[in-house]
């Protein structure tokens, strides 16, 4: 019990059962299955790119870009299945495959030039969304096919309410599920994945054990890039239209969640349980907040306290650590 | 024989490099508009926002931080001055007291800006949150702070009295890029000439070094954000007034220019590093070439590109210099061999 307290996640689940419990009281309606399963198709969207935030967190970098890649990668998938064709797999592969190849060249120019992660992503991501409008004009995409449409309306667990309505687990928060196995095979179950926590801990100390640093690196970044193109047909499939201004401008919202979640900026730390906590505790926050009939201009706001208070507090209990263990008193 | 040599280092040369390159293109494709003085006007009233903004971020990165909460700060703090001054000052009647209610708009500005960047420096330093996150969770509240205040409504119509600060000329130089000259110089001084500005680049290379030499980094870090903070500040009364206007999420997309103005000018991202000459140098170049792009009826969104690809450029140069210059440096080529594997 006491080794639980250790855990950054143990607060954060002791937050949202609070938050839930608060939220209840108003409205009954928060604690239903059917808005569980709503939360859990809106939010797949920002859940799956906070997985490859994670990756990118841990090891020791930060993306800036993902938004834009998702942007392009979506655009280009609607380019494609609009004008030749196609089913949801042709759709899904397009979008990934843009969305590696624009993630590999971040990683390559990490890796190659040293160019500090902040600063090359902030770069590519000016690149590639400044191109994207160019050749685009910005125009918005409604004519989406009706294979398209409707793919988004699949269940794969259907279940009624009361008044008979359907609801259930969308196959959008499937592809959410997938991706989460992915992540936790790979970061718990592979060398990769110790190599990812390696890379972030220490960096020298990562090559001489021999770990391929190139690799790695790449393939972070790569799985961003994969990730993010994913979420841009899924935010395609809950939006139903493709906007190029509707996704860059998110990014900072996803690093919050993630961060919130324990992920440390510094790399090294962070697992894929935390990161949903984050991604869930500001979800049912926004979720709360309408079904309390807060004001929506209250919800940044105390994001912005959430995020100052949780992380705050995990920061300062590690200051007051640190200065237990340390033999002299050393700076912060 | 008499040799003038200028010292020059790396970063320097490079960015003039850069600049020159850009003007004599702009001057080749577009000779008719842009060699004009109504351009570098242009230029002049544009730039200091930019420039007052990029020069808060700039401080925060030396420290080895990052202030993500400037365009918030900005925003708060001239709404503010704007309320007080759409409170006090009845428009079109002229009254002797309006000058000094200016001035308390403007102290208020200037005040609210430093608290905020007092509150990042205490969760930074005190409370120990990383910069990012700090300034990332200090962004949001501000916002939505601003969003509360305002509803989302644009405060407009300030006074004629300030106005003169965002859109007035002495001697054909517009007035904002004056404050600029002035602010940017009070950076150098303070960077370069006092004792804090000192231990900012120190402790911008390394913290534990810096609290072992005696200093005490708390303050350095508290003082670091909110001179941040006040720059943020002088940025928003130059903002409301040319702008006529102030309003929640006014220039958001300037704060990641500002990162990558500083960067380009050579703050390094991991601190220690960074002149303001070097900021200004970068900051003439982005405008330079928004403003030439612009003439030359290229949309807005092929110079953010440009931007961002200037950026890997003089990043890439960089590290091929430094590669030299330490290859150069060292006796032992394995040395170098490490380093291209690990740095």
């Amino acid at each position: 019990m006491k080794k639980l307290f250790k855990y950054h996640e143990t607060y954060l689940v002791i937050i949202i059962i609070f938050l839930s419990f608060i939220i209840t009281s108003v409205n009954s309606n928060f604690m239903t299955a059917e808005n569980m399963f709503d939360l859990l198709k809106s939010n797949s969207f920002i859940g799956i790119l906070a997985i490859g935030t994670l990756l990118v967190l841990i090891s020791g970098g930060i993306d800036i870009s993902f938004a834009a890649i998702a942007t392009v990668s979506q655009y280009v998938m609607a380019l494609v299945i609009i004008n030749i064709g196609g089913n949801i797999f042709t759709a899904l592969m397009v979008a990934v495959l843009v969305g590696t190849i624009l993630g590999m060249m971040n990683g390559v120019l990490v890796y190659n030039f040293r160019i500090p992660s902040i600063i090359a992503t902030i770069a590519t991501m000016n690149i590639y969304y400044g191109l994207l409008i160019v050749f685009t004009g910005g125009k918005w995409i409604y004519s989406l096919p009706d294979w398209f449409r409707n793919f988004a309306e699949i269940r794969l667990l259907t279940f009624h309410t009361s008044g008979g309505l359907p609801y259930g687990l969308s196959v959008v928060t499937f592809i959410w599920i997938l991706i989460i196995i992915a992540a936790v095979v790979i970061l718990n179950y592979t060398l990769l994945g110790r190599s990812i926590y390696a890379l972030g801990g220490d960096r020298k100390s990562c090559l001489r054990i021999g770990f391929n640093i190139f690799f790695t690196e790449t393939f972070v970044y790569s799985f961003m890039g994969l990730v993010a193109g994913i979420a841009g047909v899924v935010q395609a499939l809950l939006i139903q239209t493709i906007a190029p201004n509707a996704i860059v401008g998110k990014e900072l919202d996803v690093i919050a969640a993630v961060v919130l979640g324990g992920a440390s900026l510094t790399g090294g730390k962070g697992s894929i349980f935390g990161a949903l906590l984050g991604v869930a505790l500001l979800a049912i926050l926004r979720n709360g907040m309408t079904l309390m009939a807060v004001p929506a201009v209250w919800f940044e706001f105390l994001v912005g306290i959430v995020i100052i208070v949780s992380v705050g507090f995990s920061s300062y209990q590690q200051k007051l650590k640190s200065h237990k263990t340390s033999i002299i008193e050393t700076a912060d | 024989m008499l040799k003038i040599k200028i010292p020059m280092d790396n970063e320097t040369k490079v960015l003039s490099l850069i600049l020159s390159s850009v003007i004599v293109l702009m001057a080749v494709l577009s000779p008719n508009h842009f060699l004009r003085i109504e351009t570098f006007q242009g230029m002049a009233f544009q730039l200091p926002e930019l420039g007052l903004l990029s020069l808060a971020m700039m401080i925060s990165m030396l420290t080895g931080g990052i202030n993500l909460s400037i365009i918030a700060t900005t925003n708060i703090s001239a709404i503010t001055a704007a309320l007080i001054l759409k409170a006090w000052i009845i428009p079109d009647v002229p009254a002797s007291t309006d000058i000094w209610i200016v001035m308390i708009a403007i102290i208020a500005a200037l005040g609210i800006s430093v608290l905020v960047g007092l509150l990042n420096g205490f969760l930074i330093s005190v409370i120990n949150i990383p910069p990012i996150i700090a300034t990332l969770g200090t962004m949001k509240l501000l916002q939505g702070l601003a969003f509360i205040i305002t509803k989302g409504y644009v405060i407009s119509g300030m006074p004629d009295s300030i106005k003169f600060i965002g859109n007035g000329k002495v001697a054909g130089i517009p007035m904002p890029f004056i404050l600029f000259v002035v602010f940017a110089f009070l950076m150098a001084g303070y960077l370069n000439h006092t004792a804090t500005g000192f231990n900012i680049f120190m402790f911008g290379s390394n913290p534990i070094a810096t609290f072992f030499s005696g200093t005490n980094n708390k303050r350095v870090i508290i003082e670091t954000y909110m001179i941040s903070g006040l720059y943020c500040g002088m940025a928003a009364i130059i903002m409301m007034s040319r702008f006529n206007s102030a309003k929640a999420g006014y220039g958001e997309s300037y704060l990641l220019v500002t990162i990558l103005a500083a960067v380009l000018g050579g703050v390094k991202a991991e601190g220690g590093f960074g002149r303001v000459k070097g900021l200004v140098l970068s900051l003439i170049i982005l405008q330079i070439m928004s403003i030439g792009l612009n003439l030359l009826g290229v949309s807005a969104f092929l110079t953010i590109a440009f931007w961002g690809l200037i950026m890997i450029t003089a990043m890439i140069i960089h590290y091929i210099l430094e590669q030299r210059s330490l290859l150069r440096l060292s006796t032992e080529k394995s040395e170098v061999e490490s380093w291209k594997s690990n740095a």
